[in-house]
């Protein structure tokens, strides 16, 4: 499967990246050469592997329900890092749902 | 005229009733100051701690897969969806992309005495995002304010198959889910504060066609009403279109409660632009059979199991069984009352038009009320043994829906108390036969309306408290035996 420029734009705008046309030149040959380097791994027989999510034999740790009270001097400093706040809330250009 | 089938699916999205958020130990309260519940993991700040899994809503998740015939996953993964809005602080919600907590389950619904099963495709455990608000119209608001307390409450999506075939049958299935989640604990499931949302996928197709047709995405249904009333509308739109000979466009659409109409929203992203993948921070966790037993044994016997045994032990009718299981706090009740008085469907009938008659109109649920079930089982005991009326017993009740008050109680003080006493009668009786000569002759010669009126004699001398077929019985043998 080859990635079209057109693609990179796609996902870049997802991203809300913007690049140069010589940057989208050269992504999308990274992309390929990537995803030709990945194929490799169609070669290999895997009828007996189970799919891997994550690559370190790790299991999660389960906590238990018990509420933190909040950090207020922290949450002072998160809103007075925001571009804009009111009464508390941040403040957002308006959002058509 | 071309008949339509009506195809609909549901997404039904319900915050769980945990302390804590998701992946941290934020409150979710609710109704606090704005960004006061709110951490590094659940703002996404850089350099954050890792997210850890609340254990109550992983097993509230697998507790409801349970109740709805699931097959529940042997590891728990979470992958991140990603995308851009201002109510998603890390831009990607966590959620169970790749392998959802439960699938393949089902839930039924009981409908004209017909039953039928819906298939729930899957259910899954994933973030709820923070809160806009608007001024006034969402289009023309200057800009938006956003609380971040609600990003990260844990939120359950449910997704039925497509099984569901009118505006009706949509609205029993969300009743019967929210009763399943309402028993089982795990979520208040109120539409209108919006612990419980959803969102109606809708198509027609050709009658005998197997084949789904193009669907809208209905969204914005605050009430089950709203649920109903949307859906019938755009059903109806739909088959307007179709018929003209025109096509759907696959598109989300708005309800707008107000005008009763739906509108078509901005498009949304196919579901490969969210570029989902397993989330690096949240390794598996995998779901041990002893945890998932430990689970299962602490569910109660569910609605519909109910449902089946009240119409098999008590002989209640379909109707009754699905009205009085309707929540678990009424079901509760009513096999109070029957521990003091064993007549079932006497009961059912109670409970269906006195006592619910005075919840709706007072607003309030079975667990608001001051009545008490052994108190409403000593009544209907008083009015078994003909010591009240039916008709004394239904002003008893209403002083004891109003007051919590021991209907023995209430009797006395308002001197209720129906009169059984036969040497109390005999003597009401002699008095009133001495005093209507003429009637008693006319009895004699054949004129069997003159029993009524004597009766009705004894009632008035009793203000009504006579027990009035003893009354009868008694009055009859006297009037022969003369």
């Amino acid at each position: 499967m080859k990635i079209s420029r057109k693609e990179v734009e796609h996902v870049a705008a997802l991203a809300r990246l913007a690049f140069s046309p010589e940057e989208v030149e050269l992504f999308t040959r990274q992309f390929n050469d990537i995803l030709d380097y990945i194929n490799k791994l169609n070669e290999i027989d895997l009828e007996d592997v189970e799919p891997t999510s994550h690559v370190q034999p790790l299991h999660t740790v389960l906590r238990e329900d018990e509420a933190v009270p909040g950090d207020s001097a922290l949450l002072e400093a998160v809103l007075r890092e925001a571009p804009e706040t009111e009464n508390g809330f941040f403040k957002v250009p308006p959002v058509i749902d | 005229m071309q008949e339509f089938e009506t195809v609909i699916g549901l997404e039904v999205h319900v915050e769980l009733l945990t302390r804590t958020k998701l992946f941290c130990g934020c409150s979710t309260a609710f109704g606090a100051a704005p960004n006061t519940q709110v951490c590094p993991v659940c703002l996404g700040l850089p350099g954050g701690m890792l997210p850890l899994l609340n254990k109550t809503a992983a097993e509230y998740t697998i507790k409801a897969a349970l109740a709805l015939n699931c097959t529940v996953t042997p590891n728990l993964t979470f992958d991140r969806k990603n995308y851009f809005y201002a109510d998603l602080p890390k831009g990607f919600q966590i959620s169970q992309f790749f392998y959802p907590m439960g699938t393949n389950g089902y839930l039924e619904i009981h409908h004209n005495g017909e039953s039928k099963k819906i298939g729930i495709r899957q259910l899954h455990l994933e973030e709820d995002t923070g809160k806009l608000s608007h001024f006034g119209d969402i289009i023309s608001s200057p800009y938006s304010r956003v609380d971040f307390n609600r990003a990260g409450v844990p939120l359950m999506e449910i997704v039925s198959e497509p099984d569901i075939r009118s505006a009706e049958e949509a609205r029993l299935y969300l009743q019967k889910l929210r009763t399943i989640l309402c028993y089982l604990g795990i979520s208040d499931c109120k539409m209108e504060e919006g612990s419980m949302r959803c969102d109606a996928n809708i198509s027609l197709r050709p009658v005998g066609s197997s084949e789904l047709g193009k669907k809208t995405e209905l969204k914005n249904m605050n009430s089950f009403r709203s649920v109903f009333r949307g859906i019938e509308y755009e059903v109806e739109r739909q088959r307007t279109i179709l018929l003209s000979g025109d096509s759907i466009i696959p598109e989300t659409r708005h309800w707008d409660e107000a005008k009763g109409i739906t509108r078509a929203m901005r498009s949304k992203f196919v579901s490969a632009d969210y570029r989902c993948f397993p989330d690096p921070n949240i390794p598996p966790f995998p779901v041990d059979t002893k945890w998932v037993e430990s689970i299962q044994a602490s569910i109660p016997e569910l609605p519909d199991a109910k449902y089946y045994r009240f119409i098999e032990e008590y002989g209640l009718p379909p109707y009754d069984a699905e009205v009085l299981t309707g929540t678990k706090e009424l079901a509760d009740f009513y096999e109070e009352v029957l521990t003091c008085y064993r007549e079932p469907k006497t009961v059912s009938n109670w409970i269906m038009s006195e006592l619910m008659g005075h919840l709706n109109a007072a607003g309030i649920g079975i667990t608001e009320a001051k009545i008490k079930a052994k108190d409403l089982g000593k009544l209907l005991q008083l009015v078994g043994k003909g010591e009240i009326s039916g008709k004394m017993a239904k002003s008893v009740f209403e002083e004891m829906f109003a007051t919590g008050e021991d209907p023995e109680l209430i009797i006395k003080k308002q001197g209720l108390a129906q009169i059984s006493d036969e040497d109390t009668l005999d003597g009401i009786i002699n008095t009133v036969l001495a005093a209507n000569p003429q009637s008693v002759q006319d009895y004699h010669s054949g004129k069997k309306k003159a029993l009524g009126f004597l009766v009705g004699q004894i009632m008035k001398e009793t203000k009504g408290q006579a027990n009035p077929q003893l009354v009868n019985k008694m009055l009859e043998e006297k009037l022969k035996s003369s």
